[in-house]
């Protein structure tokens, strides 16, 4: 569980963001949009303990933070950096093993089977920079689970991939997120993805960043990609996070 | 041979100057045909002084190389990771680094007197700042994202600097190595040519005094291929070890 109470963030003089409430349950799927701009990337850093908020406070499971722990997994938005280049697909996978100290003999069972969770089975022993992106991206994915967190923090993952990419990949982090209860908070700026994907979708207003709207998705799991996106309430969803944010551009 | 193309201006530059030189210059102690200069390689080869001058000087150059690359690169690599460390000596390294090493000769030789131990230091010397500052540079310079990604994996400094640190900053602790290196030749046979009498630089001295100039460009050709030769190792190094992923870092910087 996430408990964000009266988070704001000022950065060079500038609020990023300001006046934050929100509570995440536990293995709840939760979306945040808004534009550029917003600060969600900045919550997102917040909650993952990369930088501190300027007031307020945020608890994890009841608990403060304190810099960033092995229980919160981020999947960073630039995939292609985020992978360590000299090492292969396995020993990326590895490096979240080594950092738990798992001994070796019992990584390499541990790291097989995560590569063939995410298909990359038969890429273990190719180099980030011979793989397209969607299979980096499922390699960064990987190394993540292989955290086994209770958490996942998504920063805009699939952005800049392909829409059948994209999809595909959707439904893998919905089926990892409903096999290990953990709770996901997704930053995106795709409001269609934000529906498909999410149990409640939050959505920013920019200048200082801020709650705009907190939506409740009421649309059955597991959720499918024709099916979701065609049903009434999907669309409903969807017409009336645009109308938010055509609001904001007024 | 795939690249013929780079042959053909030295070629012809060998060519027309053997043909220009044998022509207009009768005698003289410069300007000597290149068929001359082969000559007088043929001869430095056979009785051994060449290849005594060049083990000389590349000992010196190398052993130089040992000593200041290695205090640079760790250094260098204490000062990338290290803020603060970078803070309190940053001002002491840019007044101490624009001391030309050559100009610490004459205090080397009141030292060490002649021989390796003068022209080591010097080297030494000459290398270390090239070396600090550029292994500092690619250590500082890990991107980022890779650091936040040690961070929130929770590998702690040691790890972090074993693991991803210094892979990240590799190519850039090589390139410092490789550009040390050649410069560490360059000042091995500048002191064997004001001050040290031995290596290549020495024996290029000597067969000038002499009024050998055939001998003397001979010498100072071996020295170009020996340069050649050694950043050739040294690239074909790199292509063995950073090759298979290179190519990303190249892509996104």
């Amino acid at each position: 569980m996430i408990e964000i109470e009266g988070v704001s963030l000022a950065f060079g003089g500038r609020d990023v963001l300001s006046g934050i409430d929100l509570t995440i349950g536990a293995g709840e799927f939760v979306c945040v949009v808004g534009p550029s701009g917003c600060g969600k990337t900045s919550l997102l850093r917040l909650i993952g303990g990369l930088i501190s908020p300027t007031c307020g406070e945020i608890r994890i499971n009841g608990k403060p933070i304190a810099g960033p722990s092995r229980d919160i997994a981020i999947v960073f938005q630039d995939y292609g950096r985020a992978l360590l280049p000299w090492r292969t697909a396995y020993g990326n996978v590895s490096l979240a093993l080594e950092a738990s100290g798992i001994c070796a003999a019992e990584r390499g069972k541990i790291i097989l089977r995560l590569l063939s969770t995410l298909g990359l089975a038969e890429h273990a022993s190719k180099y980030p920079s011979q793989m397209s992106g969607g299979m980096q991206q499922r390699l960064q994915i990987a190394r993540c689970v292989a955290q086994s967190p209770g958490i996942f923090l998504m920063d805009e993952p699939f952005g800049s991939l392909d829409a059948m990419t994209r999809q595909v990949l959707q439904d893998e982090v919905l089926r990892l997120a409903a096999e290990r209860h953990t709770v996901t908070f997704f930053v995106t700026h795709d409001m269609e993805e934000a529906i498909y994907l999410a149990d409640r979708v939050v959505a920013l207003h920019t200048n200082p960043g801020r709650l705009a709207r907190v939506v409740s998705v009421n649309l059955s799991r597991p959720r499918h990609q024709l099916a979701t996106r065609e049903h009434p309430e999907f669309l409903r969803l969807r017409r009336e996070l645009f109308a938010t944010m055509a609001e904001f551009h007024k | 041979m795939k690249n013929w193309r780079g042959w053909v201006l030295p070629a012809i530059v060998v060519v027309a100057s053997e043909l220009l030189i044998r022509q207009t210059v009768t005698d003289s102690d410069v300007l000597v045909p290149p068929s001359k200069i082969a000559a007088a390689s043929v001869v430095a080869m056979a009785d051994g002084s060449l290849l005594h001058a060049t083990f000389e000087t590349l000992a010196a150059a190398a052993g130089g190389l040992a000593l200041g690359g290695g205090f640079g690169l760790a250094l260098g690599i204490l000062l990338g990771i290290s803020r603060s460390a970078f803070e309190v000596s940053f001002l002491a390294i840019e007044i101490l680094r624009p001391i030309p090493a050559v100009a610490l000769i004459p205090i080397a030789m009141l030292i060490f007197g002649f021989g390796f131990r003068m022209e080591i230091s010097v080297v030494a010397i000459a290398t270390l700042w090239p070396v600090l500052i550029l292994s500092q540079h690619a250590v500082a310079n890990v991107p980022a994202v890779l650091l936040e990604v040690g961070r929130s994996l929770c590998l702690g400094r040691r790890r972090t600097i074993i693991s991803i640190v210094l892979p990240a900053a590799a190519p850039g602790l090589f390139t410092a190595a490789r550009l040390a290196a050649a410069y560490a030749l360059v000042v091995a046979v500048t002191v064997e040519i004001f001050a040290n009498p031995q290596g290549l630089g020495y024996a290029l001295i000597v067969s000038q005094q002499m009024l050998h100039p055939e001998t003397m460009l001979a010498m100072l050709f071996w020295v170009g291929v020996i340069g050649w030769g050694m950043n050739s190792i040294f690239l074909q190094f790199q292509r063995t070890f950073f090759v298979r992923w290179s190519n990303v870092e190249q892509r996104q910087s």
